[in-house]
């Protein structure tokens, strides 16, 4: 069984489906964070059999969560302050997410224009469908 | 400072105002020949449509204003590889208001993201045609004396006919309103106009395929062209372009007070014999846009206080 630490501030994202924890560190610009990161793969878990687990430790102010709503909604996101759970944050399907997906219309001026940034904006909450902001284009269903 | 992308960017009561204003412009042209003395439009127009380029152009100039533009990509910046965000940001140094048609959607809401003058969209690829559907409307509300409970057949190329797409939009709007969508299966309306329009609230639409199952119906028969730009097969824009043609003997089926509109330019879906109809109000049409087309240029630069409706 392997051991790692407990975490004075920061977030601890359980239940991340079995091997997307590298693609959950990349949307989160984990990279780009000078910060203490574990990344626990394919530990056991009870209900999913095998689960990634993610330990961030960071100023709870400083990472923004959003984009996990779009990407999985069944992890489990908790808030540590001070070595405890402060919060078990709810996931919500964020307004707009930005360079995660990319327009497939190519007649989109995406398609045309690579400086651009892909930004898509929620357009039906209860059918997860989001569009592109520039040409309306449909994507539903999350991130796999 | 607005910009106007799609038609739902005005209000119902906006989109009144602004056809107010547009029928007295028609009205008393002389109160309006100066209202925009020096001040500049810019149209850049990245693909070809002499119709609505002339058509901005002329109200600008008979408002008293003048005109900067391009008529093509080739004779723009483009050719060096300038995107359209650094494009506008130097346009609107020189200009105060802007009329952007681009081949790619989306990209007039991209220089409306940057630029320092209102942007009117005069078109994107197949997406959005918000002052066609200024024509469209200040048409109807001319001719008909209402745009509520109509039954409108639009027909032709609904998947790609951006006018059409803009059209149901600013529609929907109005009480009363029905839709037939007569089209092949192959150009039916897209799958966002469909669900997230005309379902989503609950708007009575029918989609046949054959004109002659709707003429009797209808109070105004959209007619729009099939276009062979946004097919990328010759072969496919080659079997569609002539299966929805109107001709005199289609017509006898319709009401006597029907209204045909088509944004132009035509192709062979309206034959020429059909012109001297009374219910073909297609050129009238023509004039009616480019009084929208003052009206809008007016409200954007806050120039319509000289209306007094």
């Amino acid at each position: 069984m392997l051991n790692v630490g407990k975490i004075e501030e920061g977030f601890v994202l359980d239940h991340i489906k079995a091997g997307r924890s590298m693609d959950i560190y990349r949307y989160l610009k984990l990279d780009k964070l000078d910060c203490t990161v574990a990344i626990i793969k394919n530990a056991r878990s009870n209900a999913m059999g095998k689960k990634d687990i993610l330990k961030v430790e960071c100023p709870i102010d400083q990472m923004d969560l959003g984009i996990l709503g779009f990407v999985d909604q069944n992890i489990t996101v908790n808030v540590i302050k001070d070595g405890e759970i402060v919060e078990k944050r709810k996931l919500e399907l964020p307004e707009r997410i930005t360079n995660i997906i990319k327009c497939k219309n190519p007649r989109c001026i995406t398609a045309e224009d690579h400086t651009l940034p892909h930004v898509f904006a929620l357009a039906d909450k209860q059918k997860h469908i989001y569009r592109c902001i520039y040409c309306e284009e449909k994507f539903s269903g999350r991130k796999r | 400072m607005r910009h106007i992308m799609n038609p739902l960017d005005l209000s119902v009561e906006e989109l009144d105002h602004l056809m107010d204003l547009a029928t007295d412009i028609e009205r008393h042209p002389a109160k309006y020949a100066h209202a925009c003395d020096g001040k500049v439009l810019a149209t850049l127009f990245y693909e070809p449509s002499s119709r609505t380029r002339l058509s901005f152009e002329s109200a600008m100039i008979h408002l008293g204003g003048h005109v900067i533009g391009f008529a093509d990509a080739n004779s723009s910046s483009v050719t060096k590889g300038e995107t359209v965000a650094d494009t506008i940001r130097v346009v609107s140094c020189y200009s105060d208001i802007c009329a952007m048609r681009h081949p790619k959607e989306g990209a007039p809401l991209v220089a409306s993201l940057y630029s320092r003058v209102p942007v009117i969209n005069a078109g994107d690829g197949g997406h959005q045609h918000p002052t066609q559907t200024i024509t469209d409307l200040h048409t109807i509300r001319s001719m008909k004396g209402r745009l509520s409970d109509i039954t409108i057949g639009l027909c032709g190329d609904l998947k790609f006919g951006r006018t059409v797409h803009s059209l149901i939009h600013a529609l929907i709007r109005y009480p009363g309103v029905k839709f037939v969508l007569i089209s092949p299966k192959e150009l039916r309306v897209p799958d966002y106009i469909r669900d997230d329009v005309l379902e989503a609230n609950n708007i009575p639409y029918r989609e046949v395929e054959q004109l002659d199952d709707a003429m009797a119906d209808l109070d105004i028969l959209y007619m729009t062209r099939v276009q062979k730009e946004r097919f990328f097969n010759e072969e496919e824009y080659i079997r569609m372009k002539d299966a929805y043609i109107l001709d005199k003997k289609k017509l006898k089926l319709a009401p006597e007070d029907m209204l045909i509109l088509h944004p132009l330019p035509r192709n062979n879906e309206i034959a020429t014999d059909v012109d001297d109809d009374p219910r073909a109000v297609y050129f009238r049409q023509v004039q009616y846009g480019m009084y929208g087309r003052m009206a809008l240029i007016l409200m954007l630069l806050g120039l319509d206080g000289i209306y007094e409706g």
